[in-house]
């Protein structure tokens, strides 16, 4: 057995996995940044010299070169690994910045352009009667209601399918369970609405609209998500908490209950949050089973009822002479969307934040 | 019936011989359980039971009854193309950029911000299809125009990047960006989650061997969460197989199965076809689009099947 | 406090708003005749009031209109609820024929290509079908050549244009009949329609009928031409116009706003869209027997698009209304009834020319029309 290694710059055990090469001193701590920055303003200048200056390639060869800088400056000071340790941690955060790029872009746009068809009216009242305006108070309305009907009904289904699946589930079956719920999250999403219609058509004839149709639609879209990410969590709670609760004589279903499920919490609202942003803004199944109208209606099992998502779509698709006002109503109504889903995010975290407890 | 003292060993063994009240309890439990998961194969099997009766007409038709009097296989070829490209695209895009994002939530950011960041990510998620679509229009298809001249003038001669360049900006390209954006969130969740709960055991002890921080990442938590990754990555497949909105509003559908990228002159997806068309048509084209909706089903079972066996022979147990 | 006490202050502020909002709003039904931006002054509306309840599809293209309709009736008759539902032409033809909704409208009139006049006469026993163009449209073609104010084109050229035989804008066909402007030598970029519609169906009918040697595609909602630039909806055309330089499309003309709008040779003259144009190309064309087959209150044209006379802009796209002259239930009638009458009317045509920019039926067509709608029992 060689000696555990240690910090100094003295003998290497040379069988380690994580053998030293050369090296040996350190940045400092502004390093990293420093070589940004400079990296940044060097390209720039490049750029503007060439005639080619944008923002966005200054910022894409900027942090290229500056990779590429750090990677030579902390090889030539620290060592093979701590530059190599130092490069990719940048390229990581890079990586999260290009990704973070898009949502940046599109809050922009949907507030500075959702901004403008907002109102007091908006919010308080519906469009009976009103020619080429009024409020959206109907399709808020509609949204949180089926919305909240298709939270009801698939999570339930899912989280109790979930454990089946991990807790009961043998062999074969669990598998091919699990290979369905995936074929399940292929399901394009106005299938499921033709899916749904179908379905009610069959016991109340053609023609029939109704808020609960949308839930199921939506359902059949939500579920498997749901079922996916729960699985993934409840996977990954320790056996041995299960043993031990065993072992204390609980009853199996009082361990799902009282262990399993507390301790994978904050997991499954995670995978129930990012199923219901999944399907609060969809729109082609709601085209084709909730259907029209410009009444507020707060019953999902009797007429008609709108939703912010069709609301939008119906705005920009069909604008009318005062086309500019209902491309702003469209960005209003997915503004709010937007805002509905953040708040319902919110809550999430702080639930999370309370009960997530940490796994061995 | 007599009560035993369950919280010893023996006291145990008595009161399961005996056939206790826990009995029941867990019986009434896990036939809830079964019930859930039964349900679910029954709306599985609801709508593909949906998906073969409307389209069963359609299929067994002759190619002069369909429109354009195409055969089927004709018609849903360039569909079926359209959509696997679309959505391998999103997914090639996508899981790398969603792996690195976890891994700088879970292990590079400052713990305090981490989870205003985690927030920020799933805000992505929160985002309407339809916005999307106007997003890839108004503000992703211009701002690529420069770009995709750029690719058809110095790297034409790839297939990919044959062009004319869109004037536009609406191509396959900008669709699969957007599609890539639309899924980021979905897999990096999964990721997030299964990264910060790799075990702490395994963390510290590459980190005592002297690991540096990404060694530490590649030898313990990549591998450790490599196949609920994968997972990830093939629920945000199916979102991207199965996306209809944005791809219908953003995608400029005048053509059939071709690599290039970034030209006016695509196919469509299943699913974008689908809502492009169902609403003018009548008789058997609406059969006609069901079946279609039957192809992507299977196109999924089938991508799904072949994860499956791709994770189950990388296992190394 | 801590930040997610904060957090939960925030949330709770936000729901309890939105609380406050629902709350307030839920009484409105019927009672809002509010404050929004373009509404018009309440006119026009039916003598007696009419009650209950009735739901209709169809057409996108009408959609517009139908939601101003539908507002200023239930404006007039507060006991009134009428719903539309924009699923497209074909949905609401197959929506009415089940029986699902009182009234459909169709950019399409009936006919038996899928035995569909059939059913619908049959639906309405023992009462009879009627149909009545009640949406008139004209169709721009829109472009995007800056600095080019005028472009004029003949049937043929715009034939080979959409038919993608023409490729650069300075091509010696366009130039011919362009003397006086500098065309750029820019490529043409032809954009359609890539959701099947009504707006497709009426302009390559046009085209095959005036350029019968250029266009021999068959006439369909489905653009059949590849490679060119598709977009969906009139909103996506539009657009996909306005985006890219050297682009020319079709839509809606009102929804063209600023982009410059070609001029259609027409017999000897350069005709451009406008309602009068429009309505008068239906004053002369005839009607078709095979789609009226022998009902009295069934009123569909073969629009006339190869009309040389002058003041006319052939096109256009003409959308119906579809209903009954007998329902199960006598009030139903009389809702379905009322509505027509309203939306067919003199005051109801402004409505829908101010609001989506249709052409008013022509006062000869009107007559015709409400002869056809009063026969609803």
């Amino acid at each position: 057995m060689t000696p555990p290694p240690d910090s100094t710059v003295a003998t290497r055990p040379q069988r380690s996995i994580f053998a030293q090469e050369g090296g040996g001193g350190a940045l400092p701590g502004w390093a990293p940044w420093g070589a940004l920055v400079g990296s940044l303003i060097f390209c720039g200048a490049v750029e503007a010299a060439l005639g080619w200056f944008t923002i966005a390639l200054m910022l894409v060869f900027g942090a290229l070169v500056g990779i590429v800088a750090v990677y030579a400056w902390s090889r030539a000071v620290e060592g093979r690994r701590r530059a190599k340790d130092r490069a990719i941690t940048m390229g990581i955060a890079a990586a999260f910045a290009l990704s973070m790029a898009p949502l940046i872009s599109l809050l922009y746009e949907v507030v500075k352009r959702g901004a403008a068809g907002l109102s007091w009216e908006f919010f308080t009242s519906d469009a009976r009667g009103v020619v080429g305006g009024g409020g959206a108070e109907q399709a808020i309305v509609g949204t949180l209601v089926i919305t909240g009907c298709a939270v009801v009904i698939s999570v339930p289904i899912g989280i109790m399918a979930a454990i089946y699946m991990n807790e009961y589930g043998r062999g074969p079956l669990r598998r091919a369970l699990t290979f369905f719920v995936d074929v399940m999250t292929g399901i394009p999403s106005i299938v499921a609405g033709l899916f749904a219609y179908a379905l009610f058509e069959l016991f109340f004839g053609p023609g029939i609209r109704m808020g609960i149709m949308g839930s199921l639609a939506l359902s059949v879209l939500m579920i498997p998500i749901v079922i996916r990410s729960a699985e993934e969590v409840l996977k990954i709670v320790p056996n041995h908490l299960r043993e031990a609760s065993y072992a204390l004589g609980t009853p199996k279903w009082k361990t799902i209950v009282k262990v399993v499920l507390p301790t994978a919490f904050a997991g499954l609202v995670t995978g129930v949050m990012i199923a219901t942003a999944r399907i609060i803004g969809e729109t082609a199944p709601l085209l084709v089973t909730t259907g029209v109208v410009d009444t507020t209606n707060w019953n999902p099992f009797s007429g008609r009822m709108q939703n912010l998502a069709v609301y939008a779509y119906n705005e920009y698709r069909s604008p009318g002479v005062m086309k500019q006002a209902s491309y702003d109503r469209a960005w209003a109504a997915a503004l709010v969307l937007i805002v509905i889903v953040m708040l319902l995010n919110v809550i999430a975290r702080l639930v999370y934040r309370h009960y997530k407890t940490e796994m061995r | 019936m007599a009560r035993f003292d369950t919280t010893t060993n023996a006291g145990q063994l008595l009161a399961a011989a005996s056939g206790g009240r826990r009995r029941r309890g867990d019986r009434v439990f896990s036939n809830i359980a079964v019930v859930a998961a039964v349900t679910i194969l029954a709306l599985l099997v609801g709508v593909a039971v949906f998906l073969v009766t409307e389209g069963f007409p359609a299929l067994t038709a002759s190619a002069s009854e369909l429109p354009k009097q195409q055969s089927f296989i004709e018609y849903v070829a360039p569909l079926a193309f359209g959509t696997v490209l679309a959505a391998a695209l999103a997914t090639v895009i996508a899981v790398p950029l969603a792996v690195a994002v976890a891994l700088f939530i879970t292990h590079i950011a400052p713990p305090r911000i981490a989870l205003t960041l985690g927030f920020f990510v799933d805000m992505l998620a929160a985002i309407p299809s339809i916005v999307y679509g106007l997003w890839g229009i108004f503000v992703l298809g211009p701002a690529a125009v420069p770009v995709m001249r750029w690719l058809e003038e110095k790297l034409g001669w790839i297939p990919i990047f044959e062009g004319p360049a869109s004037i536009t900006g609406r191509t396959m390209l900008v669709v699969g960006l957007v599609l890539a954006v639309m899924i980021l969130p979905i897999v990096s969740a999964v990721a997030r989650e299964v990264f910060s709960q790799t075990p702490r055991k395994l963390q510290e002890g590459a980190q005592a061997l002297g690991a540096t921080r990404w060694e530490m990442i590649r030898t313990t938590v990549l591998p450790f969460g490599r196949s609920s990754v994968i997972s990830g990555a093939m629920l945000g497949l199916g979102r991207a197989l199965g996306e209809t909105m944005a791809v219908a509003i953003i995608l400029s559908v005048s053509g059939g199965v071709t690599f290039n990228l970034i030209s006016q002159a695509n196919p469509s997806t299943i699913a974008a076809n689908i809502a492009l068309n169902f609403p003018e048509s009548s008789g058997l084209t609406i059969n006609l689009l069901i079946a279609t909706g039957l192809v992507l089903f299977a196109i999924t079972l089938a991508t799904n099947f072949l994860a499956r066996l791709i994770i189950a022979r990388s296992q190394p147990q | 406090m801590s930040s997610s006490r904060w957090l939960a202050v925030f949330a709770a502020a936000c729901v309890l708003v939105f609380g406050l909002a629902a709350c307030g709003g839920s009484g409105s039904s019927g009672s809002s005749s509010g404050e929004g931006s373009g509404e018009s002054e309440g006119g026009g509306a039916p003598s007696t009031e009419a009650s209950g309840e009735i739901a209709g599809a169809g057409s996108t293209a009408q959609q517009a209109a139908q939601e101003a309709w539908i507002a200023e009736f239930e404006n007039a008759n507060g006991g009134a609820t009428i719903s539309y539902d924009a699923v497209g032409s074909g949905g609401g033809r197959e929506q009415f024929i089940a029986g699902g909704v009182a009234y459909g409208a169709s950019d399409t009139p009936l006919s038996e290509s899928e035995g569909e006049l059939g059913k619908a006469i049959k639906r309405c026993e023992p009462g009879e079908l009627v149909e009545v163009p009640n949406y008139i449209s004209p169709i721009a073609i829109i472009y995007n050549l800056p600095g080019v104010e005028e472009l004029k084109l003949e049937p043929e050229t715009l034939a080979k244009i959409f038919n993608q035989e023409i490729e650069n804008w300075n091509d010696p066909e366009i130039a011919k009949e362009n003397p006086e402007v500098e065309l750029p030598e820019t490529r043409i970029v032809p954009v359609n329609r890539s959701d099947e519609s009504g707006t497709t169906e009426n302009f390559t009918d046009y085209l095959s009928k005036v350029a019968p040697s250029v266009w021999t595609h068959e006439v369909s909602g489905e653009w059949p031409v590849k490679g060119g630039e598709a977009a969906s909806g009139t909103s996506g055309v539009v657009e996909a116009v306005s985006a890219g330089e050297g682009a020319i499309g079709y839509a809606d003309a009102s929804q063209a706003g600023e982009l410059g709008i070609a001029k259609i040779k027409v017999g000897s003259d350069w005709a451009e869209p406008s309602p009068e144009a429009a309505a008068k190309v239906l004053d002369l064309s005839k009607e078709d027997p095979e789609l009226e087959k022998g009902s009295k209150d069934v009123i569909a044209f073969e629009i006339d698009r190869k009309t040389e006379s002058s003041g006319t802009y052939p096109i256009v796209l003409v959308s119906s209304l579809i209903g009954c002259t007998k329902y199960k239930s006598a009030s139903e009638a009389e809702l379905v009834k009322s509505y027509f009458e309203y939306a067919t009317s003199p005051e109801g045509q402004e409505l829908a020319a101010e609001a989506a920019g249709s052409a008013p039926l022509s006062s000869k067509l009107s007559a015709k029309v409400a002869a056809a709608v009063a026969a609803i029992e």
